[in-house]
């Protein structure tokens, strides 16, 4: 790497789009706009949390991130270097992917061995079999399953397990940089706690790097640095962890914390919620301006005209709001 | 809470009480039993919470009360009392009226109520119509005026379309006015804000309190989710592998858990206290309920479980707060109080 692309940087997106023609009549396509200009970093070893509701575009973020669906628009560097449709090939090794149900992600015919060793076959790294079974072991044991059960199938396994195996396969190829969707949001809460801190503890190891998404904001609070926060396709705020849990500016931002129920009886009953009216309007019909004007109650004329852009209101807290 | 206050001052009945209920399915791989010797009461106006992980017995517990079990289901033993009568001695045509009038249930997907091939409108009616002598005019201007209790605007535009029409939680709002119709006493929610986005539970749940004060009506909410829960219950049963861990009112629970699940459900869950701290996770894997332990059912998973625990099932012991907790724990801590009620 030259001197002039070094980068603090691991991750960089810049103005992300990700349209999706969709088909509204015949011989008629308009695009839905399900990631528009959205932007950020991320530091190695650093997680960054993605929130906001279901349809926000938080997968299509991470997929198209990783190059899974080609941009529409928009940059993409790692640790300083574009990352384009022709070069993704040297990446695909240090940036992977783990999904919400490890079931479906994982072919059933496989053992689990051959799961987790499939991304070492592909990436060629190892030069005996023996080789390849020491380092399945390894990485099962990294992740906490029992090594005993490599010949099992994923069937044989609960949702708990199932996870580290997605996990396992993720990590063998020693990525730097992980999306993690909904990595976590299947699982019961106690065994939930286990993956978490499966994950924590990885990142202390490794260093590795998370892109953490998931709709459950106490969990992603947790386990993340920053967080952001996204409404129909467009990041309306970032911030520090716990900047942005206690000192929340965005009015989506308001309400969304605010309806977060609190396992806490006397806090739970006696918090004054923003209760939010109606539904996300359609991203086909998205609203002029802020796409959150419709639900907003500080809303005025210039929302309406005009999309706010991020803008940074110290220490890296970026709002995209007109009025707040 | 204030309700329950007022409730256990004037000594009113409870409204329901389930007693020592054990429900199973005949399975090929044998009889899986899901529910094993579950007892707790409702009490009028108030809203029990039942939480516990998924597989525990919460869902199982709601259908046997309803007795819509899917067909190889059977309660093998037990009462479910309602008002002091035995509804599970009742007919199934005796049943039939009773569900939907006296007890109505939601659940977790909306479809599973709805039917897709008719409008929202005719399925409010065919509901009315099944438990009230009215006319179809009445039963029109009644459910329109149940879409707006359930806070959907434009009623009459929405009386007339399709389920696919409306979003998830409008969905959730049809199905609670279906649900609602007769005003029943009892309301069994199982899980009705999972599969909704965080915003739009909050409406829904704002709703259900609403709705509780207006008709004077007692929900069971059943949940994985402790946040749910917090907000929710007055009281709350917290089960494990279809047994009873403990139950008592919210406060018990949350700031007094007794048994050993419990105390390591509530460590184990991101709170705004511990997000600097390193969760501390229950180990081990859920219960197999095909073969389900002697003694209690978390001992495979407990930290503190004893020899006696393995061999034993932990008797429902009165905790000096008053709630009731079945682990062997306080017997060993001499944690209990000896009390005639909860032994009769
Ligand atoms: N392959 C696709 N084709 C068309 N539309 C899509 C596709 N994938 C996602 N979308 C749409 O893009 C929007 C964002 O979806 P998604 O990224 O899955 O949201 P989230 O993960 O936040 O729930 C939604 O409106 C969704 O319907
Ligand atoms: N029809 C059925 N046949 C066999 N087992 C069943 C049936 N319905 C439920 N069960 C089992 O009963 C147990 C309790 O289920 P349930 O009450 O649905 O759990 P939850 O607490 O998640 O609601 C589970 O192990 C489930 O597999
Ligand atoms: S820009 Fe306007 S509509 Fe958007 S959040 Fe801010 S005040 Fe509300
Ligand atoms: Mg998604
Ligand atoms: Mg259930």
């Amino acid at each position: 790497m030259s001197e002039a692309n070094k980068s603090e940087y691991l991750v960089e997106v810049k103005n992300l789009k990700q349209y999706f023609p969709v088909r509204t009549g015949f011989m008629k396509t308009v695009p839905l706009k399900a990631v528009d200009d959205v932007s950020f970093a991320i530091r190695p070893g650093e997680t960054l949390g993605l929130v906001g509701e279901s349809g926000c575009g938080k997968t299509t973020v991470g997929r198209t991130l990783l190059h899974l669906y080609k941009p529409t628009g928009g940059e993409i560097y790692f640790e300083g270097k574009q990352v384009t449709e022709k070069n993704i090939g040297e990446f695909r090794k240090d940036m992977q992917m783990v999904f919400q149900d490890p079931y479906s992600s994982l072919d059933p015919r496989m053992t689990v061995e051959d799961i987790i060793g499939e991304p070492l076959d592909v990436h060629k790294l190892y030069s005996t079999k023996e080789e390849r079974h020491q380092k399945v072991i390894e990485l099962m044991n990294l992740v906490g399953l029992n090594a005993e059960h490599a010949t099992r199938y994923v069937h044989e396994f609960s949702g708990g397990q199932r996870q580290r195996i997605g996990i396992a396969r993720a990590l063998a190829v020693n990525p730097k940089f992980i999306v993690c969707d909904e990595a976590v949001s299947a699982l019961d809460v106690s065994i939930q706690a286990q993956v978490i801190n499966m994950f924590e503890e990885l990142q202390e190891k490794l260093g590795v790097a998370y892109l953490f998404i998931a709709h459950d904001l106490l969990v992603v609070h947790h386990i993340s640095d920053r967080i952001a926060v996204m409404y129909l396709g467009r990041m309306v705020e970032m911030a520090d962890a716990d900047e942005l849990n206690e000192n929340p500016i965005h009015p989506y931002t308001l309400s969304l914390l605010s309806a977060v129920p609190v396992p806490d009886p006397k806090t739970a009953k006696a918090s004054q919620r923003i209760i939010l009216e109606g539904d996300v309007p359609s991203p086909l019909n998205m609203p002029s301006g802020c796409a959150f004007r419709t639900r907003c109650r500080y809303a005025t004329e210039q929302c309406a005209k005009e999309c706010p852009a991020l803008t940074d209101r110290g220490n890296g807290h970026m709002v995209a709001c007109w009025n707040r | 809470m204030a309700v329950l206050e007022q409730i256990l001052k004037n000594g009113e009945q409870p409204i329901l009480k389930v007693v020592d209920l054990h429900t199973s399915f005949t399975t090929d791989n044998g009889e899986v039993q899901a529910v094993n010797g579950l007892s707790f009461n409702l009490n009028p106006g108030t809203t029990l919470g039942i939480v516990g992980e998924s597989g525990s017995g919460k869902s199982v517990t709601a259908y046997s009360i309803m007795r819509i079990l899917e067909s190889n289901g059977h309660v093998t033993q037990g009462k479910i009392l309602f008002n002091g009568e035995d509804i599970s001695k009742y007919s199934e045509k005796q049943m039939a009226d009773f569900r939907g009038n006296k007890i109505s249930i939601i659940f977790q997907d909306p479809m599973t109520s709805l039917n897709p091939v008719y409008t929202v409108g005719n399925q409010i009616v065919e509901a009315i119509t099944l438990h009230q002598q009215v006319g179809r005019e009445e039963a029109k201007a009644e459910a329109i005026e149940m879409l707006k209790q359930v806070g959907i605007n434009d009623a009459e535009r929405r009386f007339r379309q399709y389920p696919h029409e409306l979003s998830g939680g409008m969905r959730q709002r049809v199905m609670i006015a279906m649900a609602l119709v007769s005003k029943p006493s009892i309301l069994i929610a199982d899980e009705p804000t999972t599969a909704l986005d965080v915003t739009i539970q909050a409406q829904i749940l704002e709703l259900m309190q609403e709705l509780q004060k207006k008709y004077h009506m007692a929900i069971i909410i059943v949940t994985h989710d402790l946040g749910v829960i917090a907000q929710m219950a007055d009281e709350i049963v917290v089960m494990y592998g279809g047994r009873i861990c403990e139950r008592g009112t919210a406060e018990d629970i949350f700031y007094n858990p007794c048994h050993e699940y419990t105390k390591g459900l509530l460590k184990s869950i991101p709170n705004v206290d511990n997000m600097k701290e390193k969760l501390i996770p229950i180990e081990g894997s859920p219960i197999n309920l095909l073969n389900l332990p002697k003694g209690c059912a978390f001992c495979a998973r407990c930290s503190k479980a004893m020899k006696i625990c393995l061999e034993q099932v932990p008797p429902e012991l009165r905790m000096p707060d008053g709630h009731l907790a079945s682990c062997w724990i306080n017997v060993r801590d001499n944690n209990y109080i000896v009390d005639e009620e909860a032994a009769a």
